[in-house]
């Protein structure tokens, strides 16, 4: 027999001795994993959900022309004032076009970028929705139906109508849900909208569009980019926006930079836009791996309890070990394996406790008007997970029979037997 | 008669410091000799057993030298004095000291396996043995607590014997037994001495006992006499 199968042996018979506490403390474990399995699936589940409510959406870069005053003024140039600082008050902006130069252009170059997934160009109007006597204000975004879809699940979010007649269909419109309520407009329905130049103009209702933000959905509706292009009257070369996915999301900002400075427009990149989300995500991660750390180091100090009982029961079976050539290193290592088999035993049982309770979370319907593709709770089955629970479950039994492990093999047989 | 020395003392000094410095022992100087059958005996607290204990390595705290089988014990690390105890010696208590979770045979196999130089199947074949020469070996599948105070004993030596040592100590090891158990017990001691020539260093306060080993070494006041 190897010296280490005598070991472990020695510590199976001692756990079977002491089964009935042996299976409290690995319930301890089993338990502290269990939640912490299904609290970070849970969590990360929800994080995913609202992060993708957001980032899903939102391009990577966006490419558009800002309307802003010139950095650079007259004054500026004129040799005749460098030598002071030139105050200048109210200045405006000239008149600058929203629209990006050579977007043609821009889009060939971006096609060939290896960096690039996709994009999608866009077209924002600012319309009023005639209902009756009254305006509501709106937002038309024109878009390439094809590419908005695939790069940001469009269809996904059309809960009533198909979204493929935004193409095929001319000038139709996807209404935003909550200004669909307010027009009392359904589906195959002609409303009519009013461009900020005074021009109007009837779009067919194809379907309504619900992106889970309601304030969104009353202001937002899509149509497709020739439509839009008609209605403000502008030649089909005419884009707003270039929305970019990129391969790797987290290049966005110097690409944006690149990008700002290559196509003499402006782009601003998902960090800055969004920032406050990805806060959001690892303030809730972090909380979830803390409620699951104290419940493992809860049931750690099971185990050491656990340890020094049995440690105090079996001083005499540790002191006749030692007398019979038992070295203080191999007393250790019997409690450290007996920690451990535990670990082990109660880690393995609360992942797979763990991946049913998730499981059974995931199956429970959750259904709400702001999110139409969500239909149980979001669950994250992310194997990570399940690798940290069981090296946190395996460190702390580890350092929970540690330390009774060491006052083991401290033990001098002399005043054991010597006691008696 | 061998000359050969498996155990020698050598000017052991040891000192209790609790509660107040005091000696103990002074000064103990003797050998023994392969075969020997010895015995120690003196009046409670005149250091007998704590000299027992030095010279099974287990207490450690001493001055002067220890020599077991050619080889010096001082200075060495607790894993190698480990092993000299699983290899070298062997030693029965006053009280039996079995381990209750394993079976007799397995309680005498334990510190064979731990030596690691037989097989399992022969460190179980020897551990019979052991067990026949002691005449115990029909309760070898039983628990320890299913047997009597004497069986216990022998179990006890047996374990003892396991790795062949050079010598065995026992420490009052008739201590807990009664008149009957004890005189098995003794029979037992003897038998090994004389038919297997297994050296013996026995602790006693038993003046019958002492009476019929080979050798007695008194001791009173923490010196041999």
């Amino acid at each position: 027999m190897t010296k280490s199968r005598l070991i472990y042996t020695i510590a199976a018979y001692l756990l079977k001795a002491r089964w009935r506490q042996t299976l409290v403390a690995a319930v301890g474990v089993t338990f502290g994993i269990t939640m912490f399995i299904t609290l970070l699936s849970f969590m990360s589940g929800l994080n995913d959900m609202l992060d993708g409510l957001i980032l899903n959406r939102t391009p990577h870069i966006k490419l558009y022309n800002e309307i802003k005053a010139s950095e650079i003024q007259p004054v500026d140039k004129s040799s005749d004032y460098q030598s002071g600082y030139n105050f200048i008050q109210s200045v405006k902006p000239s008149l600058s076009k929203l629209e990006l130069h050579n977007s043609g252009a821009i889009m060939s170059a971006l096609k060939s970028d290896s960096r690039v997934v996709g994009f999608a160009p866009k077209i924002t109007a600012q319309v009023f929705y005639n209902v009756g006597a009254i305006d509501l204000t709106g937002v038309i975004n024109g878009i390439d139906v094809e590419a908005e879809n695939k790069l940001f699940f469009f269809k996904d979010y059309v809960t009533k109508g198909n979204y493929y007649d935004l193409k095929n269909i001319p000038n139709s419109i996807i209404l935003g849900k909550g200004a669909a309520d307010k027009m009392l407009a359904n589906i195959g329905d002609v409303i009519q909208v009013t461009t900020a130049r005074g021009d109007r103009m009837q779009l067919k209702v194809v379907g309504y569009f619900q992106s889970g933000l309601a304030d969104l959905d009353k202001v937002q509706s899509y149509a497709s980019i020739a439509t839009t292009q008609k209605l403000l009257a502008k030649p089909n070369s005419y884009i707003t926006d270039i929305q970019i996915k990129l391969k790797d999301i987290d290049m966005a900002p110097p690409v944006a930079r690149e990008f700002a400075r290559l196509f003499d427009a402006d782009a601003e990149d998902i960090q800055t836009a969004n920032s406050q989300f990805e806060t959001g995500s690892s303030v809730r991660t972090t909380i979830s791996y803390a409620v699951g750390v104290t419940l493992l180091i809860v049931a750690g100090f099971g185990i050491y309890n656990i340890l020094n009982m049995m440690i105090y029961e079996k001083m005499d079976s540790i002191a006749i070990l030692k007398a019979t050539g038992f070295s203080g290193k191999d007393v250790k290592k019997i409690f450290v394996s007996i920690a451990l088999s535990i670990g082990i035993f109660g880690g393995l049982l609360g992942l797979g406790f763990g991946f049913l309770l998730s499981a059974t979370i995931d199956a429970i319907p959750f259904n709400t008007a702001s999110l139409p593709t969500i239909k149980t709770y979001p669950i994250n089955y992310n194997p990570q997970f399940y690798l940290v629970g069981i090296i946190f479950s395996l460190v702390t039994t580890y350092l929970a029979g540690l330390f009774p492990a060491r006052k083991a093999s401290k033990i001098d047989p002399v005043v054991i037997i010597r006691g008696k | 008669m061998s000359t050969t020395n498996i155990l020698e003392a050598r000017n052991i000094v040891k000192f209790f410091h609790d509660p107040v410095t005091m000696p103990v022992l002074k000064s103990i100087n003797f050998s023994i000799q392969k075969g020997d059958f010895v015995s120690v005996t003196g009046k409670s607290g005149c250091g007998k057993s704590t000299l027992l204990y030095i010279l099974s390595t287990m207490d450690t705290d001493y001055e002067g030298d220890l020599i077991i089988d050619g080889e010096s014990m001082k200075n060495r690390k607790e894993v190698e004095l480990a092993r000299v105890r699983n290899e070298k010696i062997g030693f029965v208590f006053q009280f039996h000291y079995l381990l209750n979770e394993f079976s007799v045979l397995k309680n005498v196999m334990l510190p064979g396996l731990k030596m690691g130089k037989y097989s399992d199947k022969e460190v179980e074949h020897r551990a019979m043995e052991k067990l026949k020469i002691l005449g115990i070996a029909d309760e070898a599948l039983k628990k320890p607590n299913q047997l009597s105070g004497g069986q216990k004993q022998r179990v006890a030596i047996a374990r003892a014997m396991i790795n062949d040592p050079i010598i065995i100590m026992g420490d009052e090891p008739t201590g807990n037994l009664d008149k009957k158990n004890s005189l098995i017990v003794f029979d037992v001691f003897k038998e090994l001495a004389h038919n297997y020539q297994q050296s013996l260093l026995i602790v006693t306060h038993d003046p019958d006992f002492a009476k019929s080993t080979d050798r007695i070494i008194e001791m009173e006041d923490g010196r041999i006499i």
